[in-house]
């Protein structure tokens, strides 16, 4: 610090106090509801302290769902939230491995052709290309599929930039000292590029992981049967009811539930988590 | 670009790329197509014949005001979301930059929004904003405000902006942090030298030279705030009440999955591909040739 000024110092730490707690509220107020009874929120405003159903809430919502809009069991839609996260985590890192691997250490016809096709994907968002996607999906019968929900997700600029920038960094004479002790280039990937990667893909993967979990858009047009509904997507289904209003304390329970597997992610691999971002953006 | 040293082989690099290409193939650049073409014919209401009709789908497009009306709203949208989480995450970045003990708490506590998905980011301002049990609303009853944005539009439009925003405030929190932290002490110390108070110091020296992270943020927040909010919307106002929360990607999907407007679909998003493509040039050139100041 330059200087001391205690006054400032104090002021600082009133308004961190302030922005976490503005960060906070909504998920400390989305808790007590959870832990709320239907009657508990008649009264109009909800209360700031928590109430005593927290174990019945969650227990209806993980096993049965709630009834009135014949939502699936939120752990059913859990599961396949963590089947989508982990098929797109792991199906970008693995595809864009290889195809940067291809890129910077072969040299072969239309190698610049490929890069930029692969470029491409960055610009076309799926919501810039929402019916045609549907039709080529509906077209292959991949619509309610773990399939569906996945592969057309799993291509990826980003992650093939960012090992193609990581491959550029590994030192030559790696490669030549490799050759010379006779790898091909399958043993040169798996002995001594694929450990070398080892804390790109683990960053990779936290922030894959997340952004697979949270997609809204793509389960919301593949899936039309409850058993494929994720729970980020499904959560909408119990808050717009026709006519009616949300059952809120089941509506919260599900919100909870659907963000602490990524949140938990976040808090404990914090360090590969912030490396991700960062790294991703370069 | 590439490796002094390579290999070669025959058909091996061409195995690798093949599955990332067939992929980019089949759901991207197919479908893209299909968008463009799509987006210079008119179809009979029966779906049975065709018809090649030039721009016409986007002169209709660009002829009705509630499609530019949908245009202007979503340019709105995206700087005051864009304002509101840049503004709030600097103020909190600057704090916890003067902060030495206990930083990293505060990092913690302030990091994990980033995991909540949009669309439960929008159910929870949602019900913090419910006339009846939200407790915003509740407070702003208090002071005179009736708050109910099932009814009101401004009120539904300012939910949305602030659900938007609120999610977006740890991923700027971390890069102002690191760019604060950048920034060389021996200047600022001299600037304290020289006499230069703290406000005097954050504006002369520290916020121009963050201004390449600013501008970085300001254009992964635009394009967060045109194409990654529709979760927001459709979990929470469904674009309305009388489409005052309604955005160009939110109509895109309500015209082609709801109206079934094949046509008008396409060309929006066409429309919106070459947003896309705008946007992602200025973060390339950007990010190739940093921001000079």
């Amino acid at each position: 610090m330059v200087e001391n000024r205690p006054f400032l110092t104090l002021l600082s730490h009133l308004i961190m106090i302030a922005g976490v707690a503005i960060v906070a509220l909504p998920v400390w107020i989305a808790f007590v509801i959870s832990t709320m009874d239907a009657t508990d929120l008649l009264g109009g405003v909800a209360p700031l302290w928590p109430g005593d159903q927290f174990l019945e809430n969650y227990a209806t919502i993980l096993f049965q769902g709630e009834q009135a809009s014949s939502a699936p069991p939120v752990l059913l839609m859990m599961t396949n939230s963590l089947i989508m996260a982990l098929g797109i985590a792991i199906g970008k890192i693995v595809i864009s491995i290889i195809s940067a691997y291809a890129i910077v250490y072969f040299r072969f016809p239309f190698r610049m052709f490929f890069f930029w096709m692969i470029f491409m994907t960055l610009m076309l968002p799926v919501e810039v290309r929402i019916m045609p996607t549907f039709k080529v999906i509906a077209d292959l019968n991949m619509l309610n599929s773990y399939a569906g929900l996945t592969i057309p997700l799993i291509a990826s600029a980003t992650a093939t930039f960012l090992f193609r920038q990581f491959f550029l960094t590994v030192p030559e004479e790696l490669l030549e000292a490799a050759r010379i002790d006779g790898a091909g280039p399958v043993k040169f990937f798996i002995d001594i590029l694929l450990p070398l990667s080892r804390t790109n893909i683990a960053a990779l993967f936290v922030i894959l992981f997340i952004y697979g979990w949270n997609q809204y858009l793509w389960p919301l047009i593949v899936t039309t049967e409850d058993s494929y509904y994720t729970v980020v997507m499904g959560v909408q289904r119990m808050v717009a009811v026709p006519d009616a209003d949300p059952i809120w304390h089941y509506v919260m329970t599900t919100a909870l539930l659907g963000m602490l597997p990524p949140a938990l992610v976040v808090l404990f691999m914090q360090k590969l988590f912030v490396k991700g971002l960062v790294e991703q953006e370069k | 670009m590439q490796k002094r040293v390579t290999f070669s082989h025959r058909y091996l690099p061409y195995l690798l790329v093949a599955p990332q290409i067939i992929i980019t193939v089949i759901f991207f650049i197919w479908p893209a197509g299909q968008a463009v073409v799509q987006s210079v014919l008119v179809e009979d209401a029966f779906g049975l014949s065709t018809e090649f009709v030039w721009f016409e789908n986007y002169q209709e497009l660009f002829a009705d005001p509630s499609y530019l009306q949908t245009f202007y709203r979503t340019i709105v949208f995206s700087f005051s979301t864009a304002a509101l989480a840049m503004g709030f995450s600097l103020l909190l970045a600057v704090m916890a930059d003067r902060i030495i003990k206990g930083e990293s708490v505060y990092k913690t506590m302030l990091i994990w929004p980033y995991a909540v998905a949009p669309a439960l980011a929008g159910v929870l301002w949602f019900m913090m904003f419910n006339p009846t049990i939200g407790i915003i609303s509740f407070l702003l009853g208090k002071v005179g405000v009736s708050w109910n944005h099932y009814l009101n539009g401004d009120q539904a439009f300012l939910l949305v902006v602030i659900a938007a925003a609120w999610k977006q405030i740890s991923y700027n929190f971390v890069f102002f942090l690191a760019g604060l932290q950048a920034v060389p002490r021996s200047l600022i110390e001299a600037a304290a030298i020289d006499g230069a108070g703290p406000f005097r110091r954050f504006w002369s020296i520290v916020f121009p030279l963050l201004s390449p992270t600013t501008f970085f943020l300001l254009v992964v927040n635009l394009v967060y705030a045109f194409f990654d909010t529709f979760a927001v919307i459709h979990a929470t106002t469904q674009g309305g009440p009388a489409k005052a929360t309604e955005i160009l990607v939110y109509k895109v999907f309500n015209d082609g999955f709801i109206g079934l407007d094949l046509g008008g679909s396409a060309a929006q998003s066409v429309v919106l591909m070459v947003i896309v493509i705008v946007l992602t040039i200025v973060q390339f050139k950007y990010v190739e040739r940093k921001v000079a100041y």
